[in-house]
């Protein structure tokens, strides 16, 4: 067991934080900054600028334009990403479905979606969740009816983030009725512009706009956009969700918050003390969420580099995504009355008007609302919960330490 | 001993209710949060004059139906589980209580008649939640004064006809005393009132006092000895505002209960899940001893500073624990539906994350707390 980097890591960070440091768009890094929204525009540039490096598809095989790097040089770079500063990669394109069309597609499907992505002339959404199907996933009910060649699809796909900005849709879809509900589900692709196609914003909890719901009305679309095999879906989409668990960690983006909060708090003037920094039961607060992501940190490097446990992987989901909400606590604190202002963070300027100390306040009270959508998503924690515990209640289920491998 | 409402502070309870049942309801109040103006100058009058409700704490000698703080009680939790955007909280309680102490009949008068709307602006950028932290400054002018200073987020200042202003006749930033209380016409030369929409819906403003000229009677009560004065209304105001959160607290389990006995998934509704009913269990049982902390609270107002302090401390910690665990409770068990503007939990919750923050933060009052206990003993 060694916890420290080997000398050619640590080679590596310093490359990418160099390369954050002056290649990388320095505006998109400002516009973070100071919190104001990001256009797609924005997102498609920081993203080139990825792809002018092969840094862009961290997750892909090398073969199809994957940079090659083993798990804690992938880990390393997205802990170089978050700390400088950058906004996260938009997952449902490059981290979501490109890993699948890479696994499971066509070589022509990968000729026609893959260099797309890769190249970021086109933007995805995901089209899984349903209005009456959420935690309970593989009841969905959006129907796929073939007709010659296509696909007729109609339903409903709902907190579908970024359609408004997206060209293609991977939509989860039920080709028939089987005995399990998993069964019959099937995972095409669908072109946003496709007729019957509709798109109706769903504004969040902090005023943003970032979920729609997405409507298919007699959509039309050729069978050749399947992904896999017909009634494969399910399947498919676990191997999806796997990797997404994981994508949550964001552990380079905690310790920078919290870095920042510290600092931030150590200038802020306190109520009984002289500065927030000192006040004791904030303090105490900070220390046990510092304490927590470090913590975090080790288990989710040991989940990167060993053997993948499912019910580790299920609780770090719950794991990370408490921590990242408890640090929105820990901003919202720092904000105190400043935590009311509700301003249009996509015009610029707009923080102009507040005392240049507590700006801060605006975008983090945001986060505070919109991150309580983390233990949500992907799986919400109680669904987490359930899983492990069905992991757990099989027979020598506990992950054991110090095996040797078979 | 005795926590029973009378006769009339159930009829009070009810009449009020079902008058905002009609008038606040959800989407009428969300149209009117974005309007121009952002409140209703209807339903404002409303209060005054169809209800009587905004003098209905204030004394009979100014026209005033000479009810106390249950009654302050009843109205908040009400205006609490509608949402409503309109000021009262700002001017029937917090302006009032000022000015009763400053014996100014006129000017209740006008409240009672629903005339005036005020704000009061205490806090400044760098204060946080002390009020002796003033570094606003009023200077002698003649037989007046002039103010010079910054205020921040001023709640309702944009409706607003008449400012209550803490500045300081004499000491420096952080003595208690030397601290004076002024009012102010928002519309007097050099006041630079920047107002902005607030996440809960309301309007709220910074506001540059530069060299104000206001004339002697502008001084309310005595001059640098207001912040005992200040600090009790403060209390009072902590007993209403936990009110207020009692309303919103009740309406986001309702609410919650509500929506996890339909909304079915594996075949069965949400609510039969034992983790989510032992939630919603944990979120009642925060409701109902946070009520029991405002009740504290709002019987000790009339108790000396200490024990009046200590239990308004103690209120505003429990309140902001409850708003904290339920508010988030609300939206985690609505799922994807709780993040979204289209339902109540969302504006409930804002509103939630507001009060938690106002008149001092939990961790502000646990500290407040333990030091007044420390002194006491």
């Amino acid at each position: 067991m060694e916890l420290r980097l080997t000398p050619a890591e640590r080679a590596f960070a310093e490359t990418v934080r160099g390369f954050f440091a002056t290649e990388y768009p320095q505006d998109v890094l400002a516009k973070v900054r100071e919190g104001s929204l990001l256009t797609r525009e924005d997102q498609v540039r920081a993203q080139c600028a990825l792809q002018s490096r092969g840094w862009f598809a961290i997750g892909w095989p090398e073969q199809f334009g994957g940079p090659g790097w083993t798990p804690t040089e992938r880990y390393i770079f997205e802990q170089e990403l978050e700390r400088a500063g950058a906004p996260n990669i938009i997952p449902m394109a490059v981290i979501y479905i490109g890993p699948i069309i890479c696994a499971f597609g066509t070589p022509e499907q990968r000729q026609r979606w893959l260099p797309d992505i890769l190249e970021s002339r086109a933007m995805w959404a995901q089209g899984y969740s349903e209005p009456e199907s959420g935690s309970d996933l593989a009841s969905l009910g959006m129907s796929a009816v073939r007709d010659g060649d296509d696909y007729i699809l109609d339903g409903t796909k709902i907190w579908t983030s970024g359609a408004h900005w997206a060209d293609w849709i991977f939509c989860l879809v039920r080709t028939s009725r089987g005995e399990r509900k998993q069964q019959g589900i099937s995972l095409v692709c669908v072109p946003m512009d496709a007729p019957g196609v509709r798109v109706e914003p769903i504004i969040s909890i902090d005023g943003t706009h970032e979920l729609n719901r997405v409507t298919f009305d007699r959509v039309r679309t050729p069978i050749a956009n399947r992904i896999g095999e017909e009634g494969q879906g399910w399947h498919y989409a676990n191997v999806l969700l796997a990797s997404e668990r994981l994508s949550y960690a964001h552990i380079g983006r905690k310790k920078s918050d919290l870095q920042a909060i510290r600092r931030m708090a150590s200038d802020l003037p306190g109520d009984f003390a002289e500065t927030m920094i000192e006040e004791p039961g904030f303090a105490e607060r900070l220390a046990s969420v510092e304490i927590a992501a470090s913590v975090i940190e080790i288990s989710v490097l040991r989940a990167l580099t060993g053997e993948p446990d499912a019910a580790v992987i299920s609780a770090l989901k719950i794991a990370c995504t408490e921590a990242a909400q408890q640090i929105t606590e820990l901003w919202l604190e720092l904000a105190d009355r400043y935590r009311q202002p509700f301003l249009e963070r996509t015009l610029s300027g707009w923080n102009r008007t507040l005392p240049e100390a507590k700006r801060f306040a605006v975008p983090q009270t945001a986060s505070y609302l919109f991150e309580r959508a983390q233990t949500i998503y992907g799986g919400a924690t109680e669904v987490q919960k359930n899983i492990i515990w069905r992991l757990l209640a099989r027979a020598n289920a506990l992950p054991r330490q110090g095996q040797a491998v078979s | 001993m005795d926590f029973t409402f009378s006769d009339e502070q159930v009829q009070l309870r009810s009449s009020l209710q079902s008058y905002l049942a009609e008038r606040n309801g959800f989407e009428r109040r969300v149209k009117i949060s974005r309007s121009e103006p952002g409140w209703s100058a209807d339903l404002w009058r409303g209060l005054a004059e169809e209800l009587g409700i905004i003098g209905a704490a204030l004394p009979e000698s100014v026209g005033g139906i000479g009810g106390g703080p249950v009654e302050t009680m009843i109205i908040m939790e009400e205006l609490g589980a509608s949402l409503v955007l309109e000021p009262y909280f700002e001017t029937a309680v917090v302006a009032a209580g000022l000015l009763q102490a400053g014996g100014r009949e006129a000017e209740l008068e006008a409240i009672v008649r629903g005339d005036a709307r005020y704000a009061f602006a205490w806090a400044e950028p760098e204060g946080r939640y002390r009020y002796h932290h003033v570094g606003t400054r009023a200077v002698r002018d003649g037989s007046g004064w002039r103010l010079s200073g910054m205020k921040a987020v001023v709640g309702a200042a944009p409706w607003a006809t008449h400012l209550l202003v803490s500045a300081r006749t004499g000491g420096d930033i952080r003595d208690r005393d030397g601290i004076s209380l002024f009012l102010v016409d928002p519309a007097a030369c050099g006041v630079a009132m920047r107002g902005y929409p607030t996440i809960d819906g309301r309007r709220a403003a910074d506001i540059r006092f530069d060299d104000v000229q206001v004339d002697a009677t502008a001084l309310v009560g005595t001059e640098g000895t207001s912040l005992s004065l200040i600090e009790k209304v403060g209390d009072v105001a902590i007993a209403a505002l936990g009110a207020e959160a009692l309303g919103v607290m009740r309406r986001l389990v309702q609410d919650t209960i509500d929506y996890t006995r339909q909304r079915r998934q594996f075949g069965q509704p949400i609510s039969s899940f034992q983790a989510l009913q032992h939630r919603m269990v944990d979120m009642f049982m925060k409701l109902e001893l946070a009520t029991s902390a405002v009740y504290l609270a709002t019987l000790s107002l009339d108790a000396d500073a200490t024990e009046r302090a200590k239990a308004a401390s103690a209120a505003k910690v429990s309140v902001g624990q409850a708003l904290r665990f339920i508010g988030q409770n609300a939206v985690q068990l609505h799922g994807g539906m709780g993040m979204t503007d289209e339902l109540p939990v969302g504006h409930y919750f804002k509103r939630a994350t507001v009060i938690e923050g106002e008149l001092g933060s939990t961790d502000y009052h646990l500290a407040r707390y333990a030091e007044l206990s420390k002194a006491a003993a």
